[in-house]
C-alpha cells in the first residue's frame, strides 16, 4: 500500500513537473508595472503569477522581505503597501501599479536604524532573524494602527474607542500574531515594540 | 503557480460579461484565499480579472435608518475599525478582529471573505487526494478519514467540510444580504440563503452563477444588533481557524429575551442557525443559566458527529451559552 502511494506521488510529482514546464513556454505575457519602492519609481516586466514578494526579491534584488511559508501563515514577507502593512507573498506584483510600498531596506533614514530595528537589537528580539524583517515591518505599521484607534481581538470593548493607554502587552501580542518566529523570541520582541508605543 | 493573464478592468459590466463568458475565468479582488488555492493547484484559472479597480465597491456607508452597506471591497480591517460598525454590531467588528491577522485584514475583502473555501486539509491538499469538492466524484477523503474539524450538522457522505468565514457567521445571525449583479441584473440574496449545504454537489459552496459579481452586503437595521458579541474556540489563541464559534444578537425586556439571534461556525458547510434554540429562548430569564442551556440544547438534538468530532457537540452548546451571556451583558 504504501509503495503504491509513493510509486503514484512519485508520478503525480513528474506530471506536475511537465505541465508546469508546459505552462511556463506556452506564453510569454508579462506585464508593465511601475512601483514606488523605498521611495523610488521602479519599472518592472513582471509574469501576472509573479508574486509581489517574487518581484521584490528577484527582480529588484531586496531580500529583507523573506519567502519562508509562501502561504500567507508566517509573515516573513511583510512589507507595507501605501503604509499598511500587508503579505508580499499573497499578492501579485501587478496588481499594485501605481502604488507605494515600503520594504525594511526602506525603513532606516539618514543612515540610522528605525527607532523599531533600534529597539531589536536592545532587547535581543531576534537569534536566527529569519522573520526579523518581518517582524519590525508588522510592528512599525501596527503601532500606527493602534494609534489610529483600530481595535484588536484582545480588546475588551470593540464598541468604545480605542486609545493608545489601550494597548496592553496583550494587545500586542494579538497584534503581531500574524508574525511567528521560531527561534522563539517573542518575549523580547514583545518588550521592543512596547517601548518604541510608549507602552513600557 | 501555473501561468495565466491578467486583467484590470474600470467597468462592472465589463467584469460581469467576461465572467459569465469564460469558464476558466476568476474574479481576484485581496488574494489571500485564491493565491493560496492556486499555488496549491485546487483552482487553477486561465485568466484573473482583478476587480480592485472597480468603482465605488469599497465604502461602508452607515445608513439613516440604523442598516449598514458594506461595499464588497471594503477591507476586513477597514470595517472592523468602522465606529458605527462598532457600535451598532459588535458583533461584526469581532469576528473580523478574531480571523487571520492584521496583515491578510488589511489585504482581504467582505465580499471575498464569504467566498473563502473550506479549510478541510484534504481538499487543499497538494496530493489531490479523492474530495468531491475539489474534483466531483472522487469521494471525500474525511468521511472516513480524520474528521475531528469537520461538521456535525447538515453534512453528507460526499462531503463533511465546514465553512471557514467567521464573518459569514455573523451575517447569517443578523440575516443580512448579499446584494449580486449578475447578467440578468441586480438581487439581493437572503444571507442564510446564500451558502450551500453539500448534499450531492459538494463542488458548490454557494448559490452564485458564472458572471454574479458581489457588489455590497447589506445589513438591515437591527435594534438587538448592539447586545451582540461574536464569541471563537480555536486549537491556539489566535490566528486560527474557528474549532466552533458563535454570533449572538440578543433583546431583552425586564431581562426577559425577546427578540434573539444565534448562528455557529465550525460546525457545517455553512453558517448554521440555531433556529430552535432562538424559539426556545424567547420569553426565557436572561439571567437563569438552566433555562438557557435547556434551550441551547433543542437544537442539538439533530447534531450528528462523525468518528472524532463528537466532543464538538457539548463544546458548541457552552460556547453559544458563553456568546449568548457576554452578548445579554451588553443590554
Amino acid at each position: 500500500m504504501s509503495i503504491l502511494r509513493f510509486w503514484a506521488a512519485t508520478v503525480r510529482l513528474y506530471k506536475n513537473m511537465i505541465t508546469t514546464h508546459a505552462e511556463q513556454t506556452q506564453s510569454d505575457v508579462r506585464r508593465e508595472t511601475s512601483i514606488t519602492v523605498n521611495g523610488s519609481l521602479r519599472t518592472l516586466r513582471v509574469e501576472p503569477r509573479t508574486t509581489l514578494l517574487d518581484a521584490l526579491r528577484d527582480e529588484l534584488a531586496l531580500t529583507g522581505p523573506k519567502k519562508s511559508c509562501d502561504r500567507g501563515e508566517c509573515g516573513a514577507c511583510t512589507v507595507h503597501i501605501e503604509g499598511r502593512r500587508i503579505l508580499s507573498c499573497m499578492t501579485l506584483a501587478a496588481m499594485h501599479d501605481g502604488q507605494r510600498i515600503t520594504t525594511i531596506e526602506g525603513l532606516e533614514s539618514n543612515d540610522s536604524l528605525h527607532p523599531l530595528q533600534e529597539m531589536f537589537i536592545e532587547h535581543d528580539g531576534f537569534q536566527c532573524g529569519f522573520c526579523t524583517s518581518g517582524q519590525i515591518m508588522s510592528a512599525v505599521a501596527m503601532i500606527e494602527e493602534a494609534k489610529a484607534g483600530w481595535p484588536s481581538a484582545a480588546t475588551t470593548d470593540v464598541t468604545k474607542p480605542f486609545t493608545m493607554n489601550d494597548l496592553s502587552k496583550a494587545e500586542i501580542r494579538e497584534r503581531m500574531s500574524g508574525n511567528l518566529c521560531r527561534c522563539p523570541c517573542y518575549p523580547n520582541i514583545v518588550a521592543a515594540v512596547a517601548q518604541v508605543a510608549g507602552r513600557r | 503557480m501555473h501561468a495565466f493573464t491578467l486583467s484590470r478592468p474600470t467597468d462592472i459590466s465589463a467584469a460581469i460579461v467576461a465572467h459569465a463568458q469564460n469558464a476558466q475565468l476568476a474574479f481576484i479582488a485581496g488574494g489571500t484565499d485564491l493565491i493560496g488555492l492556486m499555488k496549491d493547484r485546487v483552482t487553477l484559472p486561465d485568466h484573473l480579472l482583478d476587480i480592485n479597480r472597480l468603482p465605488d465597491m469599497a465604502q461602508i456607508e452607515a445608513l439613516s435608518d440604523g442598516g449598514l452597506r458594506i461595499g464588497a471591497l471594503a477591507r476586513m480591517s477597514d470595517v472592523a475599525a468602522n465606529p458605527d460598525v462598532r457600535s451598532r454590531f459588535p458583533v461584526i467588528a469581532e469576528s473580523l478582529l478574531f480571523a487571520a491577522s492584521g496583515q491578510l485584514r488589511n489585504m482581504a475583502t467582505i465580499g471575498g471573505n464569504i467566498m473563502q473555501r473550506t479549510r478541510c486539509a484534504y481538499f487543499r491538499d497538494e496530493d489531490d487526494l479523492p474530495c468531491n469538492k475539489r474534483r466531483p466524484g472522487s469521494g471525500c477523503s474525511a468521511r472516513y478519514g480524520l474528521n475531528r474539524n469537520h461538521a456535525i450538522f447538515g453534512w453528507s457522505d460526499e462531503c463533511v467540510a465546514t465553512h471557514p468565514s467567521d464573518l459569514a457567521v455573523a451575517l447569517s445571525a443578523l440575516d443580512a444580504n448579499v446584494l449580486v449583479r449578475g447578467p440578468g441584473g441586480q438581487r439581493s440574496i437572503p444571507f442564510t440563503e446564500f451558502h450551500l449545504l453539500p448534499g450531492n454537489t459538494a463542488e458548490r459552496d454557494n448559490v452564485l452563477k458564472r458572471g454574479d459579481l458581489i457588489l455590497a452586503i447589506e445589513v438591515p437595521a437591527r435594534s438587538e444588533g448592539r447586545a451582540s458579541h461574536y464569541f471563537k474556540l480555536r486549537d491556539r489563541q489566535s490566528y486560527e481557524f474557528a474549532l466552533v464559534s458563535a454570533a449572538v444578537a440578543v433583546a431583552a425586556d425586564r431581562r426577559r429575551i425577546g427578540v434573539v439571534r444565534i448562528a455557529m461556525g465550525g460546525v457545517a458547510h455553512k453558517p448554521w442557525r440555531l433556529t430552535a434554540t432562538e424559539s426556545a429562548l424567547r420569553g426565557a430569564p436572561l439571567d437563569d443559566t438552566g433555562a438557557l442551556k435547556a434551550a441551547i440544547a433543542a437544537s442539538f438534538a439533530e447534531a450528528h458527529p462523525l468518528a472524532h468530532n463528537a466532543f464538538k457537540i457539548e463544546l458548541a452548546q457552552r460556547v453559544v451559552l458563553r456568546a449568548l451571556e457576554t452578548a445579554g451583558a451588553r443590554i
